[in-house]
């Protein structure tokens, strides 16, 4: 929290050539929403890893001061006066953590053990279809923006229910494999030295397939469909340790990614969207693009290269020139004023929390939380590599948020409660187990995790 | 199941690891190319962070950057508007500069090598650096005079353009070119309004953003037999040497019989040279240049400076400027290569396809002011810090010496008289003496001709004050020449110093 209070007082500093007396109070508000939030952890998953809040607590409070220094650059272009705690985007954001905080310490209480999840999984498969589907029926006037097909929009207020589906749809992948698992890994045929699994197997992870595929074509989003698919292969190559799931999902996505580039480019219609993605992301210098099509990239690219190594400063860039900056470009337009060294250390933040989040997944004893926990850190670490590839033109762009830092209400929340999840597994997966001695210190563990234990578990 | 959990681990440690490559590509390596990306309009915002510098006219500015509360914090504005447009032309946020904006681009914006020190001790005392500012030489009076008579000529002539220039130094005191434009719009801020603007005059069927004293080329009609007089005196002719003349002339070969402009000109067959130039007998200087060959001619036109392609009017020390069109005087020849005779008298009276600009018309009679010795004409006077501390005074360079001073003073005395008993009279200025050429070039079928003049201005101290070059399109009415002689005698006036209107 003093970092984020200092790159408050930073911004201000450079917007205003003053700090102004209220500078604090934002990064003090989180401060105080991330004890109560520590302080339900303590009490209902007391040996949940110490780790995670506060990485995600950091990203978050950057967030909101980099939203807000967005909003006091645009009130001095306005003239207006500097703009309240809770107005402007960067306001709305520090009311949607408390929100997702709300949401995810009322998850811990109620959820006590992950497991008690799988009962709803069937429940909660179909309502993560419902929740992916709604965008892609509705006509585009209530779910289209910027082209893509992922909101649904009531009055001035807009939801992507992709993001809360994409937690229900862990629970229900998690479930549906911890009970086909010994079919789909032992049940296969072997060609060419890989053991391909058998034809009716396959059922499922075509439908998802198309699933995904389908969300590409009529939500015309690459990267949600990225995130959906990398979600199911990796957890169904987790349940069943065989490659060839891996081969096989990875074949057919970059086939259809392919074949649907190649559509785009002779039959255009619902292709063509992401054909132009394709083109732009190969080069958005090209004239076409420069001033159209590819201007988010460019000036992406520009804003991240300006900032160089070391940034221009936290409140001395223009970030106001990159479009869409304080959701999908959020990251170009921090890069320009902490530089390479600042998101470095972001993305270092971002490593920790995916790779604590794995490390529950490994510790915690039971299939399903295995399942859940491994699916959703590796979601979320997909989830940063898709949207921060696509702004540094790594990937072809995809609107993604980036995960506790962009605005809005949806991604906040989702992933808020994601990290509530986490908590909840990293808990059951370190506390001393309850029949018998199987704890970390137990025989059976491996040295490699006794070493990176903590030292309130190793017990006498 | 611990095993894959590890895998899609390390998997994550490879995309982490990729985005981190990635991002060392954009910020660190390709960090300095995007920073100064055209398209990166922070480069932009930077550059109107201080003030660029005043281009000033004997103390009056002509471009100057007023503070405003824009993202760009400061807003180009142009005074004078179209009066100097075609000197100065224009710096837009989004739109190349041009004219001196552009030549002295480096020196305005504060980033030119010779403003350093300035940059290192405003750094240490915390001042806001501007750019620095540029002195033209100019001369207010003449360039208004310019600018008033060509667009207000009696002829209703809507295109055309002027030189003054100071023959002993180059300095330029004016320059016009018509039609012209206001710079301002161009310099706006909203730079989709300085994109259309700069798209309607770019479209403009008048051409007004293209300097024509500079940048186009006409056929100059008679000044050029002021060339093919200095060939004649270099090859022994003098004033007084008759030459054969008449009221027509066919070349050997083929070819138009040239006429004289009036019946009562040149109708004997013999005239003197001064005579034949004064009364601007075409079928003489036809003779005399078919006489004198094709080699001579040519030779004699790239010593004053026609063929010269790479000539800038700006700053002496470094060379930017207005780039000046190379002057032309066509091959004259047949195809097998031997001298086409009918092409060769033609040329001789600046027809066909000899093409000459404003400056160059100038040029000449500067050098033959200045006793044979052409000035390299400038126009940037002195390069001054932001606190006004000369950084640069213009020192005059001799560019070429294409004739002898004693060629050059019997191109004088035969220029006055053209001023005196000749076609150049309404050219004739109170208190001064003045000498000239009138020329009136053929350009199209069908078309008005071209009128010109080209001459120079002597006080009573017999000191050279100003030459001057003034080119109209297409006059209508007759005597397209006559006009341009009476706004250079008005142009000369006010160089000299003696009265505007």
């Amino acid at each position: 929290m003093i970092i984020v209070a200092l790159y408050a007082a930073t911004v201000e500093a450079n917007q205003y050539g003053k700090i102004t007396a209220s500078f604090w109070v934002p990064a003090a508000i989180l401060g105080v929403l991330f004890l109560g939030l520590h302080l339900v952890v303590r009490f209902t998953a007391p040996y949940a890893d110490p780790v995670l809040i506060p990485a995600v607590a950091l990203i978050n409070g950057l967030g909101v001061g980099f939203l807000r220094r967005i909003d006091i650059a645009r009130a001095i272009t306005k003239k207006l006066p500097e703009p309240g705690i809770f107005s402007g985007i960067g306001g709305r954001q520090l009311a949607w953590t408390l929100g997702a905080l709300i949401l995810a310490a009322i998850l811990l209480v109620v959820v006590r053990d992950h497991k008690v999840v799988s009962r709803y999984a069937y429940t909660l498969g179909l309502v993560g279809i419902v929740l992916v589907m709604i965008p892609a029926v509705l006509p585009a006037s209530l779910s289209e923006i910027n082209g893509a097909k992922l909101w649904i929009k009531l009055g001035g207020f807009s939801i992507q229910p992709g993001e809360f589906a994409k937690l229900a749809l862990v629970s229900f992948f998690a479930f549906y494999l911890v009970r086909k698992r010994e079919v789909l890994s032992l049940a296969s045929r072997r060609f060419l030295g890989i053991d391909f699994p058998r034809g009716r197997d396959l059922g499922p992870v075509v439908t998802v397939w198309l699933l995904s595929l389908l969300v590409l074509v009529f939500e015309k989003d690459l990267g949600t469909a990225l995130l959906y698919f990398g979600l199911f292969v990796v957890t169904l190559y987790v349940a069943t340790e065989r490659a060839s799931w891996l081969i096989i999902g990875l074949l057919m996505f970059f086939g259809g990614v392919y074949l649907a580039y190649v559509l785009g480019a002779s039959v255009g219609g619902p292709f063509a969207n992401f054909y132009d993605r394709a083109s732009i992301w190969l080069d958005p210098f090209a004239p076409q693009f420069v001033n159209a099509e590819g201007y988010q990239l460019v000036q992406s690219l520009l804003g991240l290269g300006t900032g160089g190594l070391f940034g221009t400063g936290p409140g001395a860039g223009s970030p106001g020139l990159v479009p869409e900056v304080h959701s999908d470009f959020i990251f170009a337009g921090m890069g320009e004023e902490i530089g390479l060294f600042g998101l470095s250390a972001l993305l270092v933040v971002y490593l920790l929390i995916v790779e604590r989040g794995l490390r529950a997944a490994i510790l915690v004893r039971d299939s399903f939380g295995k399942l859940v926990a491994g699916g959703m850190a590796f979601t979320l670490g997909l989830q940063v590599f898709v949207i921060l590839g696509g702004i540094t033109g790594l990937i072809p762009l995809t609107g993604q948020t980036t995960p506790f830092l962009s605005a809005g209400g949806s991604s906040l929340m989702a992933n808020w409660l994601l990290v509530a999840m986490l908590l909840r597994i990293s808990d059951a997966a370190r506390s001393p187990a309850a029949g018998g001695p199987a704890g970390p210190a137990g025989p059976k563990q491996p040295p490699a995790q006794l070493h990176g234990a903590m030292t309130e578990v190793i017990k006498p | 199941m611990n095993a894959p959990l590890r895998k899609a681990g390390v998997v994550i440690f490879v995309l982490f690891g990729l985005l981190f490559a990635n991002l060392n590509w954009v910020q660190a390596y390709k960090a300095d190319a995007y920073r100064t990306n055209d398209h990166n309009g922070r480069v932009r915002v930077a550059e109107y962070k201080i003030p660029r510098g005043v281009i000033e006219v004997d103390g009056q500015a002509v471009a100057e950057s007023k503070a405003t509360d824009d993202t760009y914090k400061y807003l180009r504005t142009y005074p004078k508007k179209q009066v100097y447009a075609p000197i100065l032309g224009y710096k837009g946020v989004n739109l190349a500069e041009t004219g001196i904006e552009r030549s002295e681009n480096e020196f305005l914006s504060g980033a030119s090598d010779k403003l350093f020190a300035d940059r290192v001790s405003a750094m240490f005392t915390g001042d806001q650096s501007g750019g620095g500012n540029v002195v033209l030489s100019i001369k207010p009076k003449a360039q208004e005079t310019a600018w008033k008579q060509m667009t207000n000529n009696e002829r209703g002539v809507e295109k055309g353009s002027a030189v003054a220039i100071d023959p002993r130094t180059g300095a330029i005191q004016a320059m016009v070119s018509m039609p012209s434009y206001d710079p301002n719009p161009l310099a706006s801020h909203d730079t989709e309004a300085a994109a259309a603007a700069y798209k309607k005059l770019n479209e403009d069927k008048g051409k007004p953003l293209l300097n024509r004293a500079t940048s186009e080329t006409y056929p100059p009609g008679s000044t050029f037999k002021v060339i093919v007089s200095a060939a004649a005196l270099k090859a022994g002719k003098t004033q007084s040497s008759e030459i054969q003349a008449g009221s027509e002339y066919v070349a050997p070969g083929s070819g138009a019989p040239i006429h004289n402009a009036e019946a009562e000109t040149c109708p004997g067959s013999q005239v003197t040279l001064k005579e034949a130039l004064t009364e601007s007998c075409n079928t003489g200087f036809a003779r005399l240049g078919v006489e004198l060959g094709a080699d001579k001619i040519k030779k004699e036109a790239q010593d004053w400076g026609f063929e010269q392609d790479d000539l800038t009017v700006g700053d002496l020390s470094d060379g930017g400027g207005l780039s000046v069109a190379a002057s032309r005087t066509g091959a004259i020849q047949n195809p097998d290569g031997t001298t086409d005779q009918a092409a060769l008298a033609q040329s001789s009276i600046g027809q066909k396809d000899v093409r000459m600009t404003t400056m160059q018309g100038a040029l000449m009679a500067a050098t033959v002011a200045n006793g044979g010795k052409q000035m390299r004409p400038y126009l940037v006077q002195q390069q001054l810090s932001p606190d006004r501390r000369p950084i640069y005074n213009a020192n005059p360079k001799e560019l070429r010496t294409p004739i002898s001073s004693d060629v050059a003073t019997d191109l004088k005395e035969m220029m006055f008289s053209v001023v005196k008993n000749g076609t150049g009279q309404r050219a004739q200025i109170d208190g001064y003496e003045v000498g000239g050429k009138t020329g009136t070039a053929q350009n199209a079928e069908g078309a008005d001709p071209h009128g010109w003049f080209i001459g120079f201005a002597f006080n009573d101290k017999g000191e050279a004050v100003s030459a001057v070059c003034v080119m109209l399109e297409n006059v209508s009415g007759g005597h397209a020449s006559a006009e341009a002689a009476r706004i250079s005698g008005l142009i000369m006036k006010a160089a000299a110093g003696g009265g505007g209107d």
